[in-house]
């Protein structure tokens, strides 16, 4: 099996597992594609969180804010109504245990990998972009009509960026993931 | 003998999920007190009684094995078990928290009900009423 093919069978299967056990939902999809790294306008909340090893890469999911306040609601079991601190928390954490489940399933290919702290994005309309010329592994995963949008990309250390860049039309920063 | 019990998680979600898990276990848990990180942690373990310590390993400032790790060296805390709730299911990581001392371990995604089966020997069951 090529390494595409399991780390899109470990995100689809991570994904699978942290819906069904932390939120009590069975989440539908999770068809793989490859993406080229180019970047695209986002609007909502995206988690970021790093992948350090002898392989490097980044994961992320992504949702809109309606879905980020149900998996709240439903995760934590209270009321949701808006994007807030709370909200953000639970994208990251969820974020954390998936791809931290890929990461665990991924050291029996390529040894030991680190995994950074998960950083939160809200908003409209801001560009992500990796520092690499970097490939995604990107599956969608759809509760009920809401999708739900997981990737990762991993390279080689010698060919791999730790740096995430995001942009909006009125100011630009550096994410470190 | 009602217990104490530290969870020590940076996500206020996974605290919030191990209040309700450990309320829902059946255990005799007196109040639960929370930390953000290892260095939290141990500011709590120097103000209150702590009976038990759950603790996630990948956190800011001080991780969860250096946490373990301070609690062992301690006189004071040695005896308090700490079970690890995380999401680092690697086999390093895991014989690291043994070697450690650990517990426990537990890789989230996780149920209440695996929570529980961890605590069984750990905690006492909370008198019928």
């Amino acid at each position: 099996m090529k390494l595409n093919e399991i780390i899109a069978k470990s995100v689809s299967e991570s994904t699978t597992q942290v819906f069904s056990t932390m939120l009590g939902i069975d989440i539908a999809g999770g068809e793989a594609a490859v993406e080229a790294g180019m970047p695209e306008a986002n609007e909502g909340v995206i988690s970021f969180i790093g992948l350090a090893g002898s392989w490097a890469g980044t994961g992320s999911v992504s949702c809109s804010p309606a879905l980020a306040c149900r998996i709240c609601a439903t995760m934590l079991m209270c009321e949701a109504p808006a994007v807030n601190e709370e909200v953000l928390d639970t994208v990251a954490e969820l974020t954390n245990m998936i791809i931290g489940s890929v990461k665990t399933e991924l050291e029996l290919h390529l040894g030991p990998l680190g995994l950074s702290i998960p950083t939160v994005v809200y908003g409209r309309n801001f560009k992500t972009k990796s520092a690499g010329n970097t490939e995604w592994i990107v599956l969608r995963f759809l509760w009920d009509d809401e999708p739900l949008i997981v990737k990762l990309c991993l390279e080689p250390k010698d060919q791999a960026a730790h740096v995430m860049f995001h942009t909006s039309s009125t100011q630009s920063c550096t994410l470190e993931v | 003998m009602e217990s104490n019990v530290l969870v020590v998680d940076d996500s206020a979600a996974i605290r919030k999920i191990l209040q309700r898990v450990l309320r829902q276990t059946g255990m005799a848990i007196q109040t639960i007190h929370e930390a953000g990180d290892g260095q939290e942690a141990l500011a709590v373990l120097g103000a209150q009684k702590v009976d038990l310590v759950l603790s996630d390993i990948n956190m800011p400032k001080m991780d969860g094995l250096q946490l373990l790790a301070s609690i062992k060296a301690s006189a004071q805390w040695r005896q308090i078990p700490v079970v690890m709730i995380t999401t680092e299911g690697g086999e390093t990581k895991v014989s690291e928290a043994v070697k450690l001392g650990a517990a426990g371990y537990v890789r989230k995604p996780f149920t209440a009900d695996q929570i529980k089966e961890k605590l069984a020997g750990i905690l006492e069951p909370a008198l019928p009423l």
